[in-house]
């Protein structure tokens, strides 16, 4: 196992932690792995860097490829930092149906940036998802926890403008 | 109306909250259970009730059950799909967020039938905010008694936890979703063994979709029989029907089965008919995985009978002229929706979520996105529309998990219903990036 570098979560996360790995037999405290990733990469500035996919590592006695093996598999975690707001917009099919191609480019066009890129003031990356399971309110598009639903060309503006206000 | 069960009370103000659930008649069916009934006498009411998994498969919930290993001296885990990402169904997440605590019920009541005392509700990672109300829920509930220790009084104990998954379509697969559960990439196991023997940590698991373990309190209440009662041969109760697309009234409905399509696309209780006063071209009835149908065969099977929401009626015909229930993410497409770009957008979807484990679904699901994309944006071949038929059928039935069929699927009944304005994709390139094929006549129905 690598030598463990300095980052630690916080005290309150620790305590979490504890709580987390409480929920499965003993032995099997791996299961916590991905509700640990994702609670690195809040506390984390948003990326999962490999010291901190080492450091989580550590803390359930697993080897450090374990770790990069299952956070290269899930789309959720970003490998590389990302911009202040992650714009995630939904491109599946029932989507499309009510614009969100157009939508997006309407996006690009507003940012000055392409589908993965992030805009040159660090306020905005832009990804694109798979379904989210809110087709009844499409198109739509998560940011952090929530969901922006029915955009459209006119509304995105208003959305956008929120985020750089705040 | 139709009788509503699992959505009876959804629109109570704070019905979110445990004291406003419970003064509707919640956690009821959990007092008379544990109190009252054996766990064989509860999973004997699921078999009379003929539920069936509203996952997609549609397999009876109550033969699935007892399937459990429980000669096993491990513990028995219940494990609830709340993976929800298959296109077109939001029915989990709207439960989740709108009555939490009915799935939170249901949870106690299945796993009280299965003897098991650790349960996990697997929420795909992204809906963190559905993952906060159901953790909510879940902690009113120990909070009151409802779980825990020795829950009211008897000797029944559950502990009930809420896992995050990460994004990965093929986790709502459940051999990839227990592997995910135990901290792995989410690779399907091959089976058997099924879960039922040796599923999470190598234990006896089930593994249930939302929907169908909340259906469970309203059978407790009210009996098996009386829920049997309810729909249309062996589809039996409501379902939640997710309805997108071209429609004027999107939505989650809770239908009972044997309601006519036309009905629920047309009336105003429902979908509300074609939006934009369009005319309706085909709609996949059942999530993307399912054959998508045109107009005329989603509302009369091909002996003219009217098409019902069940599992009997809408795969009336099997591939050739029907499709399935599947989810009940119902995709509804109008006379400018684009068959083959839809078609393409699906394929990439599926080769985007692919495991990569099987060398078919693999590699059958790029060449189809690639194939589709070629086509859609004017630089087919005569044989393209052959070859992706063959792909399809290479994939199907030769993979590890069904993800494979749910590729295959799409593509195969597209150029089955759909094939001239594959042809005309081909055939006139520069035409069909300016405009849309638009509709058969023969398919002029509705409004
Ligand atoms: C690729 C794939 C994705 C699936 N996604 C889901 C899902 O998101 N939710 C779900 O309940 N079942 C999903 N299923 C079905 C599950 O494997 C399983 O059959 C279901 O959870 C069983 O619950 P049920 O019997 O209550 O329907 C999926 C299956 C496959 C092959
Ligand atoms: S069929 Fe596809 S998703 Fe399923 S195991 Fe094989 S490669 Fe993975
Ligand atoms: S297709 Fe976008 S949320 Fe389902």
């Amino acid at each position: 196992m690598k030598e463990s570098s300095n980052l630690s979560f916080s005290e309150q996360s620790l305590q979490k932690v504890k709580e987390i790995l409480s929920r499965y037999p003993q032995g099997k405290e791996k299961s916590a792995l991905l509700p640990l990733l994702h609670m690195a990469e809040a506390e984390f500035g948003g990326w999962l860097s490999p010291e901190v996919m080492d450091y989580v590592a550590t803390i359930l006695n697993i080897q450090p490829i374990e770790v990069y093996e299952v956070a290269t598999f899930y789309s959720m975690f970003n490998l590389k930092p990302t911009g202040k707001y992650v714009l995630e917009v939904c491109r599946t099919g029932p989507c499309c149906l009510r614009g969100a191609e157009n939508l997006l480019d309407k996006i690009e066009e507003k940012l000055g940036i392409k589908v993965g890129e992030t805009s040159a003031d660090g306020l905005f990356t832009l990804k694109t998802v798979e379904c989210l399971a809110s087709c009844g309110t499409a198109p739509m598009m998560q940011v952090g926890d929530k969901y922006y639903e029915n955009l459209n060309e006119e509304n995105i503006e208003t959305v956008l403008q929120s985020f750089r206000n705040n | 109306m139709g009788k509503k069960l699992l959505f009876k009370h959804i629109d109570v103000p704070g019905i979110k909250d445990f004291t406003v659930y419970r003064s509707k008649n919640g956690y009821e069916a959990v007092e008379k259970a544990l109190k009252t009934m054996s766990p064989d006498e509860v999973q004997e009411e699921v078999k009379k009730s003929g539920l069936r998994g509203r996952g997609g498969a549609g397999f009876p919930a109550g033969m699935k059950w007892s399937f459990l290993d429980r000669k096993s001296d491990k513990p028995r885990y219940l494990v609830c799909n709340a993976d929800e990402s298959e296109p077109g169904t939001f029915k989990d997440r709207y439960l989740i967020e709108h009555i939490p605590h009915l799935l939170v019920e249901g949870m106690i009541l299945s796993s009280y039938a299965l003897g098991a005392n650790t349960s996990y509700i697997y929420v795909r990672g992204e809906m963190k905010t559905p993952i906060k109300i159901l953790e909510n829920a879940i902690s009113e509930a120990y909070a009151n008694g409802f779980l825990g220790k020795n829950i009211l009084g008897t000797s029944y104990s559950l502990d009930l936890y809420v896992q995050p998954g990460g994004g990965a379509y093929i986790c709502g697969e459940e051999t990839a979703l227990l592997e995910s559960l135990e901290g792995k990439r989410g690779n399907p196991r091959m089976k058997p063994p099924f879960p039922a023997i040796s599923g999470l940590y190598g234990s006896p698991t089930v593994v249930n979709n939302v929907e169908t373990i909340s259906a469970v309190v309203p059978i407790i209440n009210d009996g098996g029989d009386a829920y049997a009662q309810i729909g249309i041969g062996k589809s039996t109760g409501t379902k939640l029907i997710s309805a997108c697309g071209n429609i004027n009234k999107p939505g989650v409905y809770e239908i009972e089965l044997g309601l006519p399509v036309e009905e629920f696309i047309f009336s105003d209780e429902y979908c509300g008919g074609i939006w934009k006063n369009k005319r309706l071209k085909a709609v996949v009835p059942g999530g993307s995985s399912v054959p998508i149908l045109p107009a005329e065969l989603i509302l009369k099977t091909l002996q003219g009978e009217p098409r019902l929401m069940s599992y009997e009626s809408l795969s009336d015909g099997g591939f050739a002229s029907g499709s399935m229930l599947g989810s009940g993410g119902f995709i509804v497409f109008d006379e400018d929706a684009c068959i083959v770009r839809n078609t393409w957008n699906f394929s990439r979807f599926y080769h985007h979520e692919s495991c990569g484990q099987c060398s078919p679904c693999r590699e059958g699901t790029g060449w189809m996105e690639k194939v589709l994309h070629r086509i859609e944006n004017g630089h087919g071949n005569e044989r393209d529309i052959d070859l992706l038929v063959e792909v399809a059928k290479k994939i199907e039935g030769n993979t590890i998990c069904p993800l494979g069929d749910a590729a295959a699927w799409p593509v195969a009944s597209a150029i089955r219903h759909f094939r001239e304005e594959f042809e005309w994709h081909i055939r006139e390139p520069k035409e069909s990036m300016k405009r849309n094929y638009g509709i058969r006549e023969k398919s002029i129905l509705g409004a």
